[in-house]
């Protein structure tokens, strides 16, 4: 065990993965020389040389395209994307190949692609440097999607990712890049997709969260009346159906938090899924608690859009008071 | 190839080239030719759907693919549907392609061949991964990609080249200029004198005396003329050519129409290769 930032892990997950199979590839802007703007690739192109640690033309789509034939030549790209809002123009490859040449070649051909970035706000960053585009990943068929909230699930989740013959996107929330520091296991540390993680045990309210909002419901957990169960979502797809049901059932009001815009955001799907599976469980509406239908604002005016533990109270006393 | 169009109007072989190679060469463009001029024709009857014309490309993509082994890559766009048949790909594969049945989707790994790329221009990327892939791996392996005029403008077909100009990858990129973006003009070395595909009415876009002086031109008459200056071909070899391709294509049509209605469930297999357990919600 030790005590890592959650960078560190990303870090530790990528020289294990490397490591453990010679056709793992990272690939990206900045990741080689440099070891990545937030040195979440530091030391591999040192240790595993510049043909496995390939810093890529500033391309996003052009280089998870070369991905996609990476994949055909018998590699297993891992993509880093430097930042979230950077990712948009890679989403025609993602969409139009990258989710469907499996399903083209009817499953002969597998295309084990990673695709990893940071992602969300609090940072203090100018524009397009704190998006949160989960939403468009999991719609897209033939993706799969993880979000670590802690330094061992980013380890975990990270290599369950490189190890799986399916596209996932992991998106690492920076606003926890450097802290807080959390205990890692050493060696190879596989956290397996579709399974949540009950981070706090409750029992009159049911909190739904992940990444960074994981911790900002926790707080509020700790500072609310009632009851409350955080649940970190973790695997937005695969989704954990059973975690996230069970503890309805057990509390019967949800409250569901995310940073990505509120409007068919993966908030939506969550209250799509307990309206149709748990009707009964529920003794309140369900409420979430997400970001706005705007832009993301000027860094100066963050803390009024990102929802905040403020906000979690309130929607965590409108369920239990209903 | 800058070599062999002078050569067509005159009396040698080019150099590299003998009568076999020349044989195989008319062969396969009588092959494609054939293919498009049956694919064209079960369109009308209603037995393939809307489908991209390749009349008078024959030379090109036979020409560019006779130079590649059987190791090398080739990753088409919708024009080079066909190129397949160049390697044994059955042309019932293609038909079923165009027919939308699953079965029109082989394995790239079986034929080192691309899936039929429609967005324009997103399989260069493709072919320059595959590219420099293979030469991370030491294995002596060239990809090819064809892509039209119009896809120049595209920023995959950019990125796609400019990544491998800076991995030195063995990538060969074939633009196949035939004038046209479906109905832009653009600069040229031959002309689509035939629609973008069967959905497309050219006379909206077209001068109809330059379509048929192109018509006049086209390469797999003005290669036969060669062949037979050379004495390579006679009425008999050109008939048998001809015959093989047309009872290839209904041997084809046959095999295609003959396969069952895809099965309903194929809609949730393959997608992924560890699906997730909620895949059937809807």
């Amino acid at each position: 065990m030790a005590e890592l930032s959650l960078v560190e892990a990303v870090n530790d997950a990528l020289h294990t993965e490397l490591a453990r199979d010679g056709s793992v590839l990272v690939l990206g802007e900045d990741v080689g020389r440099a070891g990545g703007v937030f040195r979440a690739t530091a030391g591999l192109q040192q240790r595993f040389g510049r043909d496995r640690c390939v810093d890529t033309p500033l391309a996003e789509a052009g280089f998870l395209g070369a991905a996609v034939g990476l994949c055909m030549a018998g590699w297993r790209p891992v993509c880093e994307m430097q930042y979230d809002a950077f990712s948009y123009p890679c989403l025609d490859q993602l969409i139009t190949h990258v989710g469907r040449y499996r399903w083209r070649t009817r499953g002969r051909m597998d295309f084990p692609i990673t695709i990893r970035m940071p992602y969300g706000g609090g940072v203090r960053a100018p524009e397009l440097h704190e998006d949160s585009p989960e939403a468009y990943y999991v719609h897209t068929p033939g993706i799969k999607v993880a979000v670590p909230a802690t330094p061992a699930d980013a380890k975990g989740l990270l290599s369950a990712a490189i190890r799986d013959p399916d596209p996932v996107v992991v998106f690492e929330p920076k606003l926890h890049y450097r802290a807080p520091r959390g205990e890692v296991p050493a060696g190879e540390h596989v956290v397996p997709l579709g399974r949540g993680r009950v981070a706090r045990v409750g029992d009159d309210v049911t909190l739904l969260a992940y990444g960074a909002m994981v911790a900002v419901c926790e707080r509020a957990a700790e500072a609310a009346d009632a009851s409350c169960e955080v649940v970190d979502i973790r695997s937005l797809r695969p989704l954990d159906e059973e975690a996230i049901l069970g503890s309805v059932a057990k509390t019967g009001r949800v409250v569901i938090v995310h940073e990505a815009p509120r409007t068919a955001g993966f908030g939506a799907e969550l209250a799509a899924l307990v309206a149709e599976k748990a009707m009964l469980d529920l003794r309140a509406p369900v409420v979430r608690v997400t970001g706005y239908d705007v832009p993301f604002p000027h860094w100066q005016i963050e803390d009024a859009y990102l929802p905040s533990v403020e906000r979690v109270l309130a929607a965590v006393d409108r369920v239990a008071a209903y | 190839m800058a070599q062999v169009l002078p050569a067509l109007d005159g009396d040698s072989v080019p150099e590299g080239l003998d009568e076999h190679d020349l044989l195989e060469l008319y062969r396969r463009m009588v092959l494609l030719r054939v293919f498009d001029e049956r694919a064209v024709v079960y369109h009308r009857q209603g037995r393939i759907g809307t489908y991209a014309l390749f009349w008078n490309h024959e030379a090109i993509q036979v020409g560019a693919s006779y130079a590649l082994r059987d190791s090398d890559w080739i990753f088409p766009s919708y024009r080079e549907s066909a190129i397949g048949l160049v390697r044994g790909l059955p042309p019932a594969t293609v038909l079923q392609w165009w027919r939308g049945h699953p079965s029109g989707w082989w394995s790239p790994a079986e034929w080192n061949l691309g899936s039929i790329c429609v967005p324009i221009a997103t399989h260069v990327p493709h072919a320059a991964g595959l590219a420099w892939g293979k030469k991370l791996h030491g294995e002596d392996v060239v990809a090819m990609v064809f892509f039209g005029d119009g896809a120049t403008s595209e920023g995959a077909f950019h990125e796609g080249v400019n990544l491998a100009a800076v991995m030195e990858a063995p990538l060969v990129l074939v633009c196949n200029n035939n004038q046209w973006a479906i109905s832009t003009l653009i600069e040229a070395v031959h002309y689509r004198a035939t629609p973008h595909a069967t959905a497309d009415n050219p006379r909206l876009y077209i001068d109809l005396e330059r379509v048929e002086q192109e018509r006049e031109r086209e390469c797999l008459g003005r290669f036969e003329r060669y062949l037979r200056r050379l004495r390579v071909v006679d009425d008999d070899v050109v008939e048998r050519t001809r015959r093989a391709a047309e009872d290839a294509m209904r041997a084809a049509i046959a095999a295609a129409e003959a396969e069952p209605r895809p099965d309903p469930e194929l809609v949730f297999r393959h997608a992924y290769a560890d699906p997730p357990p909620n895949l059937r919600d809807g």
